[in-house]
């Protein structure tokens, strides 16, 4: 195939599509030959989910998940964006600032169980909180970043046409470090993902992450394990391609040239 | 080139630069004095490097001289003002905004229907008919540099500053927006300062040519270009002017 040529249409599914079925294929045959009773097979995993659809907890738990995921994500967001412009805006406050923004972003929010725990108990504002936590300094880190490296010529020529300084702001540096700030975001919802699942098996009962650690602690069920990993996989996967359309809109796209 | 009041358009007196960084000084400009004439065109030339843009964005208020001053209309000038608007290489364009809300951009004072034809007019002086709702990803370099200088004509200022503004275009390119310009400039008589390190563009543009010397820079000499446009360039009075200029910075016209 010519690495230039655009794939065909049918390629573009085909070859994916076939990649899954040998995978599973390929789980399942591993399985049969080993006799192994720890890994569940593909059909067992099936059947899984089949009973959590029964028993009326997958809608449940999918939703509890998202739901914290967008509260967490979403406080991040409106609490990140308005801070990170903020200091990319005033570099003296960044400078004040900045020194502990890079101390506390490398702390893993897991390591902030037991604080969040004392804060606001065992229960779900401590599972937003830790999810906030997680999705909060990738987007302020983004904002400033963005902000500071908009190109002076624009804010010259915002200036020269008679901004003021909030105007400067709204109508050329906000739309400017726009696409910098999608990027943030998106990093973001990934790691808000990946948080989720530490946060509901420790301070919830419910959810994709306590389906995890409870399907294991009661009765040994992998199946319902490998079932709540593969859930968390494919919609962490679409709640991806679902931001990545923000890529498409005309205002912005014009940051995204360069990549594929 | 004075006016009818007797008072220059813009008159720049003893402007000095200097520049510090790391301890060590740079002089930039050296007591440059310049006296543009309203409705003038004039083309500043100089060696790469030597404070051409320094002196225009002096001059447009982007940044403040180490001594000396700026006056536009008898008044200091003391930042930018959309009174007079700085054309960039085509850099300047906003690249989240669409032909058409580029050029609006400075309007923002103005009534709505009053935007809209002063926009449908810069859009068909500049013949960007057509490409209204295209965004700058999708434009050639000649194109988005007419979407720069629509913007600026846009808000009717008296002055335009441009820096080297067809440098970053190919040559056939380059040669038609010289012409664009022209047309432009005699339809709306703004006074323009035009920075290019292109001697030839400066003799094919401007009503007077300012040379300026290396580092730190003086205006060397200002040469009459009295050639009316269009303007011939093979006639021999215009070689002759551009080899004079050639010899003033102290290039050989030989390759």
């Amino acid at each position: 195939m010519n690495s230039l040529a655009q794939p065909k249409k049918w390629e573009q599914l085909f070859w994916p599509v076939l990649a899954s079925v040998l995978f599973l294929a390929l789980w399942h045959y591993s399985v049969a030959w080993t006799a192994t009773k720890v890994v569940p097979s593909p059909l067992a995993v099936e059947k899984g989910v089949a009973e959590l659809v029964r028993k009326g907890l997958l809608w449940r738990y999918i939703g509890d998940s998202l739901r914290r995921v967008a509260l967490g994500f979403g406080a991040a967001a409106a609490l990140g964006i308005p801070l990170g412009l903020t200091l990319g805006w005033y570099p003296a406050a960044n400078q004040v600032v900045n020194p502990v923004l890079q101390i506390l972003r490398p702390i893993s929010p897991i390591a902030w169980i037991p604080v969040a725990i004392i804060l606001f108990g065992v229960g779900d504002i401590t599972a937003d909180f830790l999810i906030f936590l997680g999705a909060f300094f990738p987007i302020v880190v983004a904002c400033v970043s963005g902000v500071s490296n908009v190109p002076s010529v624009f804010r010259r020529a915002g200036r020269n046409f008679g901004l003021t300084p909030p105007q400067l702001l709204a109508k050329v540096v906000f739309p400017a470090a726009l696409p910098q700030i999608i990027i943030g975001l998106r990093i973001a919802l990934g790691i808000a993902w990946l948080v989720m699942v530490a946060a509901e098996m420790i301070a919830v009962d419910s959810g994709l992450g306590y389906l995890v650690i409870d399907a294991r602690n009661s009765g040994k069920r992998y199946d319902l394990v490998v079932a709540a990993m593969l859930l968390i996989g494919v919609i962490g996967l679409a709640l991806d391609l679902c931001f990545r359309k923000l890529r498409d809109i005309p205002s912005v796209r014009w940051g995204f040239r360069h990549e594929t | 080139m004075v006016s009818a009041a007797g008072q220059p358009k813009l008159s720049a007196q003893h402007i000095t630069m200097t520049f510090q960084r790391d301890g060590n000084s740079t002089a930039v400009l050296d007591n440059v004095e310049l006296e543009v004439g309203q409705g003038e065109f004039l083309c500043i030339v100089g060696p790469s490097g030597c404070g051409k843009s320094t002196l225009l964005s002096t001059m447009a208020g982007f940044l403040s001289p180490t001594s000396g001053e700026v006056r536009i209309d008898g008044e200091p000038v003391n930042g930018p003002d959309p009174r007079r608007i700085f054309v960039f290489q085509e850099r300047g364009v906003f690249p989240w905004l669409t032909v058409e809300g580029n050029i609006d951009f400075g309007l923002f004072a103005l009534s709505r229907q009053e935007r809209r034809q002063r926009v449908a007019h810069y859009i068909k002086m500049v013949g960007l008919e057509g490409f209204e709702k295209a965004y700058p990803a999708e434009l050639s370099g000649g194109m988005k540099q007419r979407v720069e200088v629509a913007r600026a004509l846009a808000v009717n200022p008296d002055m335009l500053f441009l820096d080297e503004p067809f440098g970053a275009l190919d040559s056939i390119t380059r040669l038609i927006m010289r012409g664009e310009l022209l047309r432009i400039w005699e339809a709306e008589r703004n006074t323009i300062i035009f920075v290019t390190h292109d001697i030839d563009e400066a003799v094919q543009l401007g009503d007077r040519v300012a040379v300026m010397s290396d580092r730190p820079a003086k205006i060397q000499q200002i040469v009459n270009i009295d050639i009316p446009h269009p303007r011939d360039l093979s006639a021999p009075r215009y070689l002759e002017l551009r080899d004079g200029i050639l010899k003033q910075i102290g290039l050989a016209h030989k390759v």
